[in-house]
């Protein structure tokens, strides 16, 4: 049965349901509850985790979250809720309503937080003692310049929100790093008035992204470029990168330092060792499956349908 | 396979096989978001924004 199907007999079965459909039906057996796949945009990940989903027999409902709208506390509410929007903000919102209406959000609303804000989640890492690379900030200018000076050129200036590399600059140089935050200053929104500054750590045209479901490492890529931003999304090369246990521990680390969930890990190798530089929540796969062979979304879909018998 | 106007373009779809949220591309090159399936509706799918990611 196709996603679209699924989301027929939703219809036609759901009726007193609530709006995000709980109930479905798989293969004409009735389930009073499913795994919830809250989307906003369908991305090739969304598809093939609905294809997992279908192919490993787990009921599911699709729900479309632009059109949502969800009373606090009002039932009934999907037992298991997969999490998967391009937005941020709209993600954790609905993150936060399901969780008050009781369902077992992947990830929880407080993950989601942390790994959405580059400065919560370097916080975390360092508390938690994972090694990452030397971070400061500073909420003036001046103050912001003089810490560039003392972390040392070049120096790398982040927006406190953001993915995909957007807004991440590397400043050669004091006038670089004065020109970039004047223009960060004038972008607006007091999110852009806190500067956010990391060492730049020269790494092997590389760096490597591990995938994290649950308590498991169950792969990890390479992404290879002649730029110093990596990501795939950006051009990066993906090829395999073997599971060492130094790499599976400090990345499992890295996911309990957040929250832990469905989480993917991003590393580079420096002089120092392995150094986690992100955690993101709603992890894009698609270039990784036949990297590595391993089979990203049937593990996503299986971590979900888990979490679904312990709620049973 | 049927050809739906839109006032971006056409789409070659079939709109028996469309989900909410899907991207189409007509042949002005205008990309579309599925925002509702009964009655079919579309909308202009946003550019990205600065919370977008993962």
């Amino acid at each position: 049965m196709s996603a679209a199907a699924a989301a027929a007999v939703v219809e036609e079965t759901a009726v007193g349901e609530g709006a995000s459909g709980a109930a479905v039906r798989m293969n004409g057996t009735p389930v009073a509850t499913g795994v919830a796949l809250v989307y906003d945009r369908l991305r090739e990940e969304e598809r093939l985790l609905f294809d997992a989903f279908e192919r490993l027999r787990i009921p599911f409902t699709p729900v479309y979250a632009s059109t949502l709208a969800l009373e606090l506390g009002a039932g009934p509410q999907p037992a298991v809720v997969l999490e998967r929007c391009v937005s941020q903000w709209r993600g954790l919102s609905l993150a936060h309503a399901y969780e008050a209406a009781g369902s077992a959000v992947i990830n929880r609303p407080d993950v989601i937080r942390t790994c959405g804000d580059k400065l919560a989640t370097s916080a975390a890492l360092v508390r938690h003692g994972v090694p990452t690379p030397r971070t400061s900030i500073a909420v003036d200018r001046d103050a912001a310049l003089a810490e560039a000076e003392r972390l040392g050129y070049p120096v790398v200036i982040k927006p406190l929100v953001g993915s995909w590399g957007r807004l991440v600059a590397r400043a050669e140089n004091r006038a670089a790093a004065e020109a970039l935050l004047e223009y960060k200053e004038v972008l607006g929104g007091p999110e852009h008035k806190v500067h956010y500054l990391q060492e730049y750590v020269e790494k092997p045209g590389r760096d490597i992204r591990a995938f994290v479901v649950g308590d498991e490492v169950i792969c990890a890529i390479y992404r290879t470029s002649e730029h110093w931003i990596t990501n795939t999304a950006r051009g990066g090369k993906a090829s395999d990168c073997p599971l060492t246990d130094d790499l599976a521990e400090l990345c499992l680390g890295a996911a309990r330092a957040v929250g832990g969930g469905i989480l993917a890990i991003d590393l580079v190798e420096s002089s120092r060792g392995l150094l986690v530089v992100e955690v993101n929540h709603t992890m894009e796969f698609r270039n990784s499956i036949t990297t590595t062979g391993v089979d990203i979304p049937g593990r996503i879909a299986g971590y979900a349908a888990r979490q679904l018998e312990l709620r049973a | 396979m049927p050809m739906l106007d839109t006032p971006y373009g056409r789409l070659d779809v079939d709109p028996t096989g469309l989900m909410l949220g899907e991207l189409l591309v007509t042949d002005e090159g205008a990309e579309l978001e599925v925002v509702a399936l009964d009655p079919l509706r579309f909308e202009l799918a946003p550019e990205e924004a600065e919370d977008w990611g993962e």
